[in-house]
């Protein structure tokens, strides 16, 4: 079964297996200390590299001299730019082709260090201590560059500019040509703004900032890479897509992507920050010049400096509304900070800013712009957050000034199925109306709130992708079952995987064994990230147990003498024709006959899957303030989705409950700090202040099931959602817990002091 | 340069290692004892990934000289099952689904054992502040807190 | 008849025209007539994701298009 969906019928509604909690199958490795991570892998022969980076935000490489570094006792490996060829590679990585030359150019800088941090070089040595002994051996001569730090500098005529021959994509008609910081921009619009502002009673207009934040994930990057004398490249290492490593590395390296095996390890989380590569092309290239196994691994302090956070950003709103609460135009302005690279920020927050609510005519503009700092990196949901933070912040002002409840103005405004999203398909069955529902209808929203607390509410929306899946399901002869698919587990989906199969065959979920294969065992699939794993793989593998279901019947055929179309299956038996004698054969029993009946069962399945079950959420955030230090908690915390149909309902809830944790570090605490050189002044989990266990309560949740139909269960992707109605909630509960509103994140003590002071 | 001859107790059982003298705990124990169930998330004592108990005191073992471990007993989540029954713990964040991706589960796990070894019946409040030390970014801790406070219940029904 | 939608920026391509009515049996075929009638649109039609009935696919040449098939474009998009 392949290519494209069957059509679509009218979701399952009952389950046996689907939606119950099992004790997830890689459980008890994890909880024991045996699970292996990216750094808990050895080869023999194994040794280890470390990297060189770049103390300038920007500078040009003059020279590399490695000669001390080449002699130093136990250094098998030095690489520089010369040794990797910058690369003009087109490869499609899900969000589209291109970027391969950024991709390899930050791994590995050629001509110019484009952040503080940028590698230059990097060494492998028999230890790690003599690893880093060599790498401060190496030495580079720069020439030292004005960086531009932040939205306004980089954008400014006469700024000093990152990339000579960049030109804007999508540049404005009549907008100068030539060199430029700004790498793309992004336009969406309908109607007439003149027209829908004249009609509004009420205009407000504002501008909001946020930072670049870090996906933050607990696992540093880290790998082992053996090149093989006859160009056979084998990858260990902690990621969300292994086929994409094996595709960007084979870009980045020159290499027959036929030559390379990736093997995932167990992911310390992700959230869109290892969807990228960054050491695994240099382990590669090191193992090939040493002829050894070399192992890498980031410290913390690196995965900060020089990873991918997610973009600042800088945004102009307006919007207009008539008095009754309707929504008559809006007009958003965005500048993403993206770092040193061009990112795709501008198309995804032009998409979702204005998603959420039917507004006849707007005019969105929303562009990536390039700054000496790190190449930025998807981060669950990317550009939502900061896209949809704006307009709820400006919903919740409108909702005062006009004396309505803020859920009731959403309500009044908010999109349905057959409304034209602002990218301008229009959805299908789509669950926001029935989440603002259940926020209004929880004890939450109308719970007393005591003083210097304030309570808000936000909602978020994700596409939730589809693209390429595979998954392979095996028969074992005592009717137990394997499956495989080539994702990587970073929220629970192997005991989603697992409940499925259960659920096709009728078998217990604990007799099903949900692995993830490597890049040569299962076929090509696409990211874990996307929200995409329980709808697009989850869909690969219920067609290949039901793959596995209709070779069942056919043995069972074969067995009865009887055509196999005149076979059914039902309650975990093949079934023969109506009238025969003959008994229903159980799958233990047909499994058990597999050798004489043909041979082994395996079923298989690989599809292309539309995006297609966009999620709304909802949160409500109480939020205490103290006014004397600035320093705010949040008191109590309600998350609200729709979820399609959850078929592991704990694991959903983790979704929810892991990003509003997120969203409300991004709105209290987390922002990267540079100094005036570009060098981050906080790049440790001390000064990256993550929420901890005492800084958040319990955080109830509430799923809400709109089936999706393009799914057989109804399945909608959940796992990026959550991280979007956050900043708007707890932004609205400061509001209203102090009456200052602030439009800048992060809501830092110093910050709100300063409010208060002003105010 | 010449390595420390480090012998020690590790999870009840003697255990010697070399180690250069400036190495910490954790190194030892991943990369000279090959007990890789402890984690390096910050190596700066903030995430907490490294947990491990060191005379039953909860301890950072980045920032704990390997050294120190000579004559000591140290405690790690590899010990915390016995002869291959999972503690209460280990079975209580499997059944609240207190992990996702696991890494920090480790972590967090011997210092809540650290916790319930001094408190039997702590407060959620109190559970939340002993596990500051630990970061974990996927569960929003939520679920982890249940886990912990049912373990508790637990413990103190056996013991009862 | 396929109906097509273009996004905002391709209407410099299309001299203004927002939406067309285009006969066509699959995907495939309805960007071959589109970038016969418009060829500005051929570099943007190749790196964009395609909308078919609302279902979004990065890639869909040989989808086959009945009457009233709604065709929208839009930047390809994954996640995190």
């Amino acid at each position: 079964m392949s290519a494209l969906l069957k059509p679509r019928a009218e979701p399952r509604r009952d389950f046996k297996y689907v939606g119950k909690r099992p004790v997830r199958h890689d459980g008890p490795d994890k909880v024991t200390g045996r699970a292996n991570y990216g750094a808990d892998f050895t080869l023999p022969g194994m040794i280890h590299g470390v990297v060189v980076r770049s103390p300038f935000a920007h500078a040009r490489i003059l020279s590399i001299d490695t000669r001390e570094a080449e002699a130093m006792p136990g250094v098998k490996a030095v690489i520089t730019g010369k040794d990797i060829i910058e690369n003009r590679a087109q490869v499609s990585m899900g969000e589209g082709s291109g970027d391969m030359h950024d991709v390899g150019e930050n791994c590995l800088a050629h001509g110019k260090t484009l952040y503080h941090g940028h590698v230059v070089a990097a060494v492998a040595a028999m230890t790690l201590a003599q690893a880093q002994a060599a790498a401060r051996l190496i030495k580079v001569q720069y020439e030292k560059l004005t960086p531009v730090l932040d939205i306004e500098s980089a954008i400014a005529p006469g700024a000093p500019i990152l990339h000579d021959h960049l030109r804007t994509e999508g540049r404005a008609a009549g907008a100068p040509d030539g060199p430029t910081n700004i790498a793309a921009r992004a336009v969406l619009e309908r109607g007439s703004l003149e027209q829908g502002f004249a009609a509004a009673d009420l205009v407000i207009e504002r501008e909001f900032r946020t930072r670049m934040v870090h996906q933050g994930y607990i696992e540093p990057h880290a790998c082992v890479a053996r090149y093989s004398p006859d160009g056979q490249v084998f990858i260990w290492c902690s990621t969300q897509g292994p086929f994409q490593v094996r595709g960007a590395c084979a870009a980045v390296l020159g290499m027959d992507l036929g030559r390379i095996k990736v093997v995932p390890s167990e992911i310390g989380g992700g959230f869109g920050g290892k969807t990228t590569i960054y050491l695994e092309p240099l382990a590669v290239a090191l193992s090939r010049k040493a002829s050894l196994p070399v192992k890498m691994v980031m410290t913390r302090e690196e995965v900060l400096r020089a990873t991918g956070p997610t973009p600042g950003s800088r945004t102009r709103v307006k919007m207009g509304m008539k008095k009754d609460g309707r929504l008559t135009a809006a007009s958003v302005t965005m500048h993403c900070d993206s770092g040193a690279f061009a990112g795709l920020a501008h198309r995804s927050t032009a998409m979702c800013c204005l998603s959420a609510y039917r507004i006849p005519n707007f005019f969105i503009e929303s562009h990536s712009v390039l700054t000496n700092k790190p190449k930025v990196a998807a981060y669950r949901a990317p550009g939502a957050p900061m896209a949809m933070f704006p307009v709820e912040s400006l919903l919740d002002e409108f909702a005062q000034k006009l004396g309505m409840d803020p859920i009731d103005l959403r309500l009044l405004n908010a999109m349905e199925e057959g409304d034209a999203a602002p990218y301008g398909p229009k959805y299908g069955p789509i669950g926001f109306r029935e989440t603002l529902l259940a926020a209004k209808g929880h004890p939450h929203w109308s719970a007393p709130l005591k003083p210097n607390q304030g309570r808000g509410v936000a909602a978020g929306f994700w596409f939730n992708a589809g693209l390429n899946s595979s998954a392979v399901v095996t028969l074992d002869a005592d009717g137990s079952a394997a499956v495989v698919t080539g994702n990587p587990d970073i929220g629970g989906t192997r005991a989603a995987q697992a409940q499925m199969v259960a659920e096709e065959l009728d078998i217990p979920v604990e007799r099903v064994r949900p692995s993830v294969g490597d890049t040569d065992s299962v076929g090509y699939t696409d990211v874990t990230g996307g929200s995409r794993v329980c709808f697009a793989t989850g869909m690969a593998v219920i067609q290949a147990a039901e793959d596995v279901r209709r070779q069942l019947c056919a043995r069972a055929a074969k067995i009865w003498n009887v055509e196999a179309e005149a076979v059914t299956w039902s309650e975990g038996a093949a079934h023969p024709p109506a009238g025969s004698d003959k008994k229903p054969l159980t799958l233990k029993e047909l499994a058990a006959q597999m050798a004489r009946t043909g041979g082994p069962i395996i079923g298989r399945a690989s599809l292309s899957a539309p995006a297609a079950g966009p999620a709304f959420a909802v949160n409500i955030c109480d939020l205490e303030v103290d006014k004397e230090t600035g320093v705010s908690r949040v008191v109590r915390y309600t998350a609200i989705q729709d979820a399609g149909k959850a078929v592991h309902p704990s694991y959903v809830e983790g979704q929810m409950q892991g990003g509003a944790a997120q969203g409300i570090g991004w709105a209290l605490n987390e922002e990267y700090r540079f100094d005036a050189e570009g060098k981050m002044e906080n790049a440790s989990f001390l000064d990256y202040r993550m929420p901890v266990a005492s800084d958040l309560p319990m955080i109830d949740t509430v799923i809400v099931e709109v089936p999706n139909p393009t799914h057989p269960y109804g399945v909608r992707g959940v796992g990026e959602v959550p991280i979007v109605p956050p900043l708007g909630a707890v932004a609205n509960a400061m509001a209203r817990a102090i009456g200052v509103r602030f439009t800048e994140l992060p809501l830092s003590p110093m910050r709100v002091l300063e409010g208060l002071n002003q105010g | 340069m010449s390595r420390l001859h480090v012998e020690t107790t590790v999870n009840g059982e003697a255990a010697e290692f070399l180690c250069e003298a400036q190495e910490n705990l954790l190194t030892a124990l991943r990369d000279r004892l090959g007990l890789t169930g402890s984690k390096e998330g910050c190596g700066t004592g903030d995430c907490g990934a490294c947990s491990v108990l060191l005379d039953g005191r909860l301890v950072p073992s980045c920032l704990v000289l390997a050294a120190e471990a000579r004559d000591r007993q140290v405690t790690t989540i590899e010990g915390m099952a016995q002869g291959g029954k999972l503690h209460v713990l280990q079975q209580k964040f499997l059944e609240h689904a207190a992990l996702q991706c696991g890494i920090c589960t480790p972590g967090f796990i011997v210092a809540a054992k650290a916790l319930l070894d001094r408190n039997p019946d702590p407060s959620e409040e109190e559970v939340r502040y002993w596990l500051a030390g630990n970061l974990c970014r996927c569960t929003g801790y939520d679920k982890i807190i249940r886990a912990v406070l049912d373990s508790a219940a637990e413990l103190r029904k056996e013991i009862a | 008849m396929a109906v097509v939608h273009f996004p905002n920026d391709w209407r410099v391509h299309t001299g203004g025209v927002a939406q067309l009515d285009v006969a066509a049996p699959r995907v495939q075929e309805l960007y071959d007539e589109l970038t016969r009638r418009f060829p500005g649109l051929g570099a943007g039609l190749e790196k964009a994701a395609v909308v078919i009935n609302g279902d979004i696919y990065n890639e869909a040449p040989y989808h086959k298009l009945e009457a009233g098939t709604e065709i929208h474009f839009v930047p390809r998009i994954a996640g995190g």
